[in-house]
């Protein structure tokens, strides 16, 4: 059994739910023993990022420091953003004292401290490299062979740090998703920012960013988005039926978490992998595919 | 001459450098002080101590004042320490009672504070005045300079500089690790900016070397070892087998028609992939020496040891030897011009461009070949898919001014993507769009064929390309590639569909450019092209005396410069062949025979295996004639009976004493 600390970070308790869901349950099935951080905070994401680099890194590393103080576990952060500023919070330690000072001053406050020992993982790395694709084939009851599937990666995960996978073209979901049976959807934009929070402030041009990606993934045959990010999967999700307006297209897609997939395939009940939660249900997907496919 | 008893009477001169020195330094106070030091008849500071006048003062003071050593401080020795030595010679005095220090590059240049730089300057004139006291006479040696030339590297600057000293009567030795000599420029179609045939201007170019009775041509052969010294190399060549005799091979190409594969299987190096050859091959047809070539890696009797060998049974020469091994062979020369060239940037490592992805995006070697008339195509402008492109867009700058891969610029995509754009539009009719951060035509020619591609109708673009993908976006796109770009003259992004790309690769070191540093000993700059000794006044000498650079192993040129300084990188050898000899400098080490051990800690220590151990008398023995002076020995020794010339140890420390004393 593989242990790790869990990091859900604000998404996985709210909006992305779904992926928390599915996240545990495929886990648990492939004999991964996660602990939650306890008394987690917010990872401060890339907004106090933007703002104020010391307090951000402060924030994020008093997660680090918690992680450390309890375990010697890597932990492991499913949302792309939570991955990233965690990450981000290690590399600065190291690379500028100026946070540094600051960032120990702060936690010394609350009677912590972080020697740098923890290491941030996504669940997509862990699952290729630590569980390995061979393992997951094995426990596979219902193969989603036939589903085309596109893989969407978004910015984060790969930029501006590539610790597991190539910058421009990662292949890592690729791999898992073709381990389910799926089929592959390539397209040029797997890691096209989706928005991110413009589809907030600046609605049309987020939208527009939405469109791209949709519209892209259907010229190209895709019957499903396969995501890692809950900012992500909630852009791409949520706007379809204003962007379909605008552009007087069909863009309904579902959008689905990487681990509902994988849940699927590893014959898990729908509901334990939040698929009620869906917007775009996931079953409105072409009845020549359901035939053969568990969804 | 100074003798034993003689009163020690020395001169010091502080230079002013102009303001280089004399700005930070307080040169007046520093020379005052170095009148007031022991034996020290007199001190003085001069504005150019390098200059005429300057040198003239040196050696008028040594006759007025009697002086017998001579202190200079001004810049860096490795720049004046022989002016300074010359014009104490010239006063009849030995040139090694005078010592210089550098109080510019150790001084004034490193430091802001005036009163502390002066106060350094103070303790290191008062111990280079220690130590020139106890300076000894030492006279220089001469070695005979081997009139051979070896040039490695058989590309234009190769080929240039060995035809200039051959036609001058000198013997040299061509070394070329690839099957025929040519380099990247026997790819080329045609040349900038006149648009003349490579391949005609380099051929007889090619034709002649191979013929030329001065020079002996190695191919397939690689430098695997350096050793001596300027005028007297021995360097140690290896010769991979070609399984030709080549003394027996015509070139009839019989053996090719008749391998066992009907059709090529194999990639053709020569032209990148774009076409097939067979394990038995020949490179291009103009391929110097103009012989065939057997692939270990893809022909069958090589690899398997089974093969009907029908190749053999149609050489009527029987030319062909498939138990040909590695054969290694000394030469003995002079000097070596080393222009091994360059690499084209991979683009791999930009993976945003869709090199390897897309299979209608090319390198610009690619369309070289691909507008050749002898190329893969005839010079037919056909996409890998068999299409041919209404629209192509040519991205310059890959691999190069870019903080993520190259920061340089490579100096030659300017001009040969406006050559491809020219040649494409010509050859295929499409509309061409080139996308480039500035446009680097300064050469002669080179911006007027830039305003004549602009007349001609080809597309600039100013603006670094974001990527190049397949993702359409409206009708006109579906089934193109897109460049996406920033058109920062226009000031917005545009997405321009094309059918084909071309990417100017730069220009980089090769990946084995560490190793052969190291083998040459000669030094890198930082992006890892061959060092010149100076930037502007010894751009083909390196620091290694007898060494010399040619062509883009040095750095990113065109032919044109390509072939000047491959002329130049001649004449140094020349000038040094017909000299005649070598000085060599006297810093060597010598052991004190009566405190040897003979423990042979030094014999293992030395790197150019100039000592050696006199087994009669049990005690080490320096070779003068090897030694470099680099003083491994001295420190190693654990008896202290090695002594260096010039870094004696009472010298070093009478030096060290005296600048500790200061203050």
């Amino acid at each position: 059994m593989k242990k790790y600390s869990y990091f859900p970070g604000c998404s996985l308790k709210g909006l992305g739910r779904a992926y928390e869901e599915s996240f545990l349950a495929v886990c648990k099935a492939l004999n991964i023993e996660l602990k939650e951080l306890e008394d987690w905070n917010c990872c401060g994401a890339t907004a106090y990022m933007a703002i104020d680099e010391h307090h951000a890194v402060a924030l994020a590393t008093r997660d680090l420091a918690l992680a450390e103080m309890n375990s010697t576990e890597d932990l492991l952060a499913p949302c792309a953003g939570c991955y990233l500023v965690l990450n981000k919070a290690n590399k600065y330690l190291a690379k500028y004292p100026r946070i540094g000072g600051t960032v120990r001053q702060a936690l010394a406050e609350e009677g912590l401290k972080y020697e740098g020992r923890i290491k941030v993982r996504h669940p997509l790395e862990v699952l290729l490299n630590d569980v390995g694709l061979e393992a997951i084939q094995q426990k596979i009851k219902s193969s989603l062979r036939g589903l085309k599937v596109a893989p969407y990666y978004g910015c984060q995960i790969v930029r501006p740090y590539a610790v597991f996978d190539d910058q421009y073209n990662p292949t890592s979901m690729d791999k898992l998703i073709e381990a389910t049976g799926a089929k592959v959807v390539e397209f040029a934009l797997k890691t096209k920012c989706c928005g991110g929070s413009l589809t907030g402030t600046l609605a049309k041009v987020g939208q527009e960013m939405c469109f791209n990606l949709l519209h892209e993934m259907k010229r190209r045959g895709a019957q499903v988005v396969a995501t890692a990010c809950p900012l992500c999967q909630f852009n791409l999700e949520v706007y379809q039926r204003e962007i379909a307006a605008r552009h007087k297209e069909d863009v309904r897609l579902p959008i689905l978490y990487f681990t509902q997939l994988i849940g699927l395939a590893l014959g898990l009940p729908k509901k334990a992998l939040g698929l009620q939660r869906q917007i775009v249900a996931a079953d409105r997907i072409p009845a020549e595919c359901r035939a053969e496919n568990p969804i | 001459m100074t003798g034993p008893h003689e009163e020690v009477r020395i001169g010091v001169y502080i230079c002013h450098c102009g303001s280089n020195i004399a700005a930070t330094i307080d040169v007046g106070a520093v020379s005052k002080y170095a009148a007031t030091l022991p034996s020290v008849a007199l001190a003085r500071d001069y504005k150019y101590m390098c200059s005429d006048p300057g040198q003239e003062l040196i050696q008028k003071d040594i006759q007025e004042y009697k002086l017998n050593r001579v202190v200079v401080a001004a810049c860096s020795p490795l720049l004046h320490e022989p002016t300074f030595r010359n014009a104490t010679a010239r006063a009849g005095l030995n040139p090694f009672f005078c010592h210089m220090i550098n109080i510019r590059e150790h001084g004034s240049w490193v430091h802001e504070d005036q009163v502390q730089a002066t106060a350094k300057a103070k303790a290191m004139v008062r111990g280079a005045v220690g130590r020139v006291a106890l300076h000894k006479a030492l006279e220089k040696r001469k070695a005979p300079v081997n009139p051979q030339v070896l040039v490695v590297g058989g590309g234009i600057a190769g080929i240039q500089a060995a035809l200039t000293l051959a036609n001058a009567g000198k013997k040299v030795h061509l070394v070329e690790r690839q099957p025929t000599i040519g380099g990247h420029m026997a790819q080329f179609d045609k040349t900038f900016p006149t648009l003349d045939c490579a391949a005609c201007i380099l051929t007889p170019k090619m034709s002649q070397v191979n013929q030329h009775p001065n020079i002996k041509l190695m191919t397939m052969t690689e430098v695997v070892k350096v050793d001596g010294y300027v005028g007297n190399f021995q360097v140690t060549v290896r010769k991979k087998p070609r399984y030709i005799k080549e003394d027996l091979c015509v070139g009839c190409l019989d053996c090719i028609e008749a391998c066992v594969f009907k059709e090529g299987k194999f990639e053709d190096d020569f032209n990148l992939g774009l076409n097939k050859r067979k394990p038995v091959y020949i490179p291009f047809p103009q391929a110097t020496p103009k012989l065939v070539v057997i692939d270990p890696e893809s022909c069958l009797q090589l690899m398997k040891g089974k093969c009907k060998q029908s190749c053999v049974a149609a050489c009527e020469r029987a030319a062909i030897d498939f138990s040909q091994k590695p054969m290694e062979e000394v030469l003995t020369v002079g000097s070596i011009i080393v222009a091994t060239g360059f690499k084209a940037f991979d683009p791999a490592r930009t993976p945003y461009y869709g090199y390897g992805v897309y299979p209608n995006v090319y390198t610009a070697l690619e369309i070289e070949r691909l507008v050749n008339a002898s190329g893969p195509t005839g010079g037919d402008i056909v996409l890998r898919d068999g299409r041919r492109p209404s629209a192509i867009g040519i991205i310059h700058c890959v691999g190069s001014r870019d903080h993520r891969t190259n920061r340089w610029c490579s100096r030659v995509c300017c001009m040969y993507s406006m050559k491809l754009a020219h040649l494409l539009k010509e050859h295929s009719g499409a509309e061409i769009y080139n996308f480039y951060i500035d446009i680097r035509a300064p050469g002669k020619g080179y911006e007027e064929f830039y305003e004549r591609l602009l007349e001609e109708g080809v597309h600039f673009i100013r603006g670094r390309v974001a990527g190049v993908n397949d993702w359409a976006v409206t009708k006109e796109e579906e089934g193109r590639l897109v460049i996406r770009v920033e058109d920062s003259l226009a000031g917005f992004v545009r997405r321009i569909p094309v059918d084909m790309v071309v990417l100017s690769t730069g220009l980089e070191p090769h990946a084995d450019a560490q190793e052969v540093r190291r083998m040459f000993n000669i030094s890198c700059s930082g992006e890892g092209f061959f060092l010149e000794r100076h930037p502007k006044l010894a751009p083909v000498n390196t620091n290694t005396d007898g060494i010399f650079l040619a062509g883009c192993c040095q750095g990113p040129k065109d032919i044109p410069d390509s072939v000047a300084q491959a002329g130049a990188a001649a004449a140094e050898a020349l000038a040094l062949i017909d000299h005649g000899y070598v000085e060599m400098e006297p810093m060597t080490s010598y052991v004190v025979s009566d405190d040897c051990s003979g423990c042979k800690t030094c014999l293992n220590m030395c790197p150019y295996n100039a000592i050696s151990r006199d087994e009669e008398k049990g005690v080490a023995v320096i070779n003068e004639a090897l030694c470099k002076g680099c003083g491994v020995c001295v420190s190693a020794c654990p008896s202290g009976s090695i002594v260096q010339n010039l870094f004696e140890d009472k010298e070093i420390f009478r030096e060290i004493e005296e600048v500790l004393a200061y203050g």
